[in-house]
């Protein structure tokens, strides 16, 4: 709170106007916060008084716990906000007039008369950058004078975000819609617990301005789409997509070709990793690569497949190196080659690729792409994908074939005899199952009928002769479309009555028993 | 290759006696990445010797692919190929090197090549 009320008093500068005007918000959110407090503390008071020593006072315990850590990272947020906009007013002042309170001495900030325009405190924050012969204060000095847009705060937006604004890119965008989850953890480690639940822009720009609070982090908390693409990408000198779909590589990529922006690709599934800049100096574009989108069936989701979180880094941080490459015109950005990466076997490939093809539909030189024809394009429809991914939820029974978890419940309960047949692989099957249930997995599903067939038979035997007509047999899976496919197989087989639990594992987590772990 | 063949005694002899009885196995090593491994029993690296068919002085990557579909590929050949080619979003490099810029499914492949199929990846 002190530094809160000392800063706006620091000094008697043209700059106090402007100072005062990026507090200005400041100070009833201070008002209310100081309410939020005495509330918790009424609140614990309470619960004391009543004797209530257990759960009552844990959860007030908890509740406080959680303003205090909002008031925390709302001040630290706005300690950045000030910093940088202090930093920010302290470069216009030709002759460095502005000094900061809680910063050492006055700074000459702009031309220092060394023939290059870094401020003393840019020397030495980025003298290691400096001290690289082939680097230096040209490449620092571009680098400064840059901006690029990381599409995606995830696992390779993360170290992409933290190294761009570590180096001292200039400005730094970040488009985002989603908000940060307990199993983004292992992998977006730009990413802190107590961001969990918040917008993963606004912890992302956190923790860049907490690295470096010189350069500028715009937020964008919003899915990109053709509508608000061009706009945004448009203001920026290099583009990195850090996405996890093909609908938005694709469109990214065109967007890219259409503005005439270099595009630093990465991509990173289970145990792998590659890595490619397009559309950079006469390079190929992702659809010369790829002008035809795979099937939906190919494209494999973190979500689904799993992905170890180091890998991703791996990809971000060479992410990150071409961005910076590319910004300082150092090196050779890796265009026209791509880098395959197999976290296994410890191998990094660098194989040489086709170059711009005439006949791109984007980029080829008989018909480039036109600013329209991009913001008319259908990215969903030409991968049928969404540019947003959920969850699939398929539809492929009849209602009569399939059961709620709550229906599922009481047949449990009323002692139905029945076989509970899990068709999750063996690995899923191994992080948590129902009780009872008889692991086939989808694609074994086939061989091992006979498991099923058996199981039933046992079941009839140890319930004797009530049961002529034969035990049912429910399926259960992961969320509901394994199990599907599965019904309509046993179906097929024989199994006319089998069903399938509506929603699977996760829908039994919320309707029956949340003490079932979800992953 | 011819000419590397005929500098050495023993291959030559080799060769000679294949060429006799007019097939010809050609040692290469295939690998499978980006999950198109899971096509393939989950091995990602194949030594292989491919017999090429009777009377064929070369094999190319149209070869290649078919004999693939036929020897290695254990499920869902949909997944690696589409018509006589690979399927949209895989990658084939013939050492190291896009097969685009080397003919396709036209590329004539040597003794002791590495041919490797990725299949592009989205997830981040």
């Amino acid at each position: 709170m002190s530094e809160m009320t000392r800063l706006p008093l620091a000094s008697e500068t043209s700059t106090k106007a402007a100072k005062r005007r990026a507090l200005r918000p400041s100070l009833p959110y201070l008002k209310s916060s100081l309410l939020g407090s005495a509330f918790t503390l009424w609140d614990c008071y309470c619960d004391c008084d009543s004797m209530d020593h257990g759960g009552g006072e844990a959860s007030a315990i908890l509740r406080q716990l959680e303003d205090l850590k909002a008031s925390k990272s709302e001040i630290e947020r706005q300690i950045s906000a000030l910093e940088a906009r202090f930093q920010e007013i302290a470069l216009q002042q030709p002759n460095g007039s502005v000094s900061n309170g809680s910063c050492p001495p006055t700074i000459p900030s702009v031309g220092s008369g060394y023939g290059h325009d870094l401020s003393p405190q840019m020397i030495y924050r980025y003298s290691r950058h400096l001290l690289l012969p082939s680097f230096g204060v040209q490449g620092q000095s571009k680098l400064l004078k840059s901006s690029i847009l990381v599409v995606g705060a995830g696992g390779l937006g993360s170290p992409v975000l933290l190294y761009l604004a570590a180096s001292g890119v200039g400005r730094l965008g970040v488009v985002d819609h989603d908000v940060v989850e307990l199993n983004n953890m292992h992998r977006q480690i730009i990413h802190t617990e107590s961001f969990i639940g918040q917008p993963k822009v606004k912890s992302a720009a956190a923790a860049c301005h907490s690295i470096n609070s010189t350069i500028q982090v715009v937020e964008y908390q919003e899915p990109l789409r053709t509508s608000n693409a061009l706009e945004i990408m448009s203001k920026y000198d290099i583009i990195v997509d850090a996405t996890d779909n093909a609908p938005s590589r694709y469109m990214i990529n065109d967007c890219c070709v259409v503005l005439g922006k270099p595009l630093v690709s990465g991509a990173a599934v289970g145990l792998e990793g590659q890595l490619t800049v397009f559309n950079y100096n006469g390079g190929p574009c992702y659809r010369c690569l790829f002008p035809t989108p795979p099937p939906t069936t190919a494209c494999q989701r973190c979500s689904d497949a799993g992905v170890l979180g180091v890998v991703p880094g791996v990809i971000g941080c060479l992410q990150a190196l071409e961005a910076i490459k590319i910004a300082s015109a150092v090196g050779e950005p890796l265009s026209e080659r791509m880098l395959l990466f197999d976290a296994l076997s410890g191998r990094i490939r660098n194989v040489k690729i086709r170059g711009q093809s005439p006949q791109c539909v984007v980029c080829g030189v008989k018909a480039p792409f036109s600013k329209q024809q991009f913001q008319e394009f259908d990215y969903e429809n030409f991968t049928h994908s969404p540019l947003t991914p959920l969850p699939l939820k398929l539809n492929l029974l009849q209602p009569d074939s399939r059961i709620n978890s709550k229906e599922y419940k009481e047949k449990l309960v009323s002692g139905e005899a029945h076989v509970l047949v899990d068709v999750r692989p063996e690995h899923h099957f191994k992080i948590v199952s129902l009780p009872n249930s008889l692991n086939i997995p989808l694609s074994r599903l086939e061989a091992r009928l006979p498991e099923i067939t058996s199981a039933l038979k046992e079941k009839e035997d140890q319930r004797g002769t009530d049961s002529g007509s034969g035990g049912q047999v429910y399926v259960i899976c992961r969320r509901g479309n394994d199990s599907q496919r599965a019904v309509q197989y046993l179906q097929k087989m024989g199994f006319t009555s089998a069903k399938d639990i509506i929603g699977g594992l996760e829908g039994w987590a919320h309707e029956v028993d949340p003490n079932v772990p979800t992953y | 290759m011819l000419q590397f063949l005929w500098n050495f005694d023993h291959e030559l002899h080799f060769y000679s006696v294949c060429k006799l009885c007019s097939f010809y196995n050609m040692q290469l090593t295939l690998e499978f990445g980006g999950g198109l491994e899971l096509l393939c029993n989950s091995v990602k690296i194949h030594n292989v010797n491919v017999e090429l068919q009777n009377g064929a002085e070369k094999l190319t990557m149209k070869d290649l692919l078919s004999w693939i579909r036929t020897n290695l590929i254990k499920e869902r050949p949909e997944m690696f190929m589409k018509g006589d080619t690979v399927r949209p979003g895989v990658l084939a490099l013939v050492n190291d090197c896009d097969w685009e810029l080397s003919g396709q499914l036209d590329t004539t492949l040597e003794e002791k090549d590495v041919v490797v199929f990725i299949s592009t990846l989205h997830g981040g």
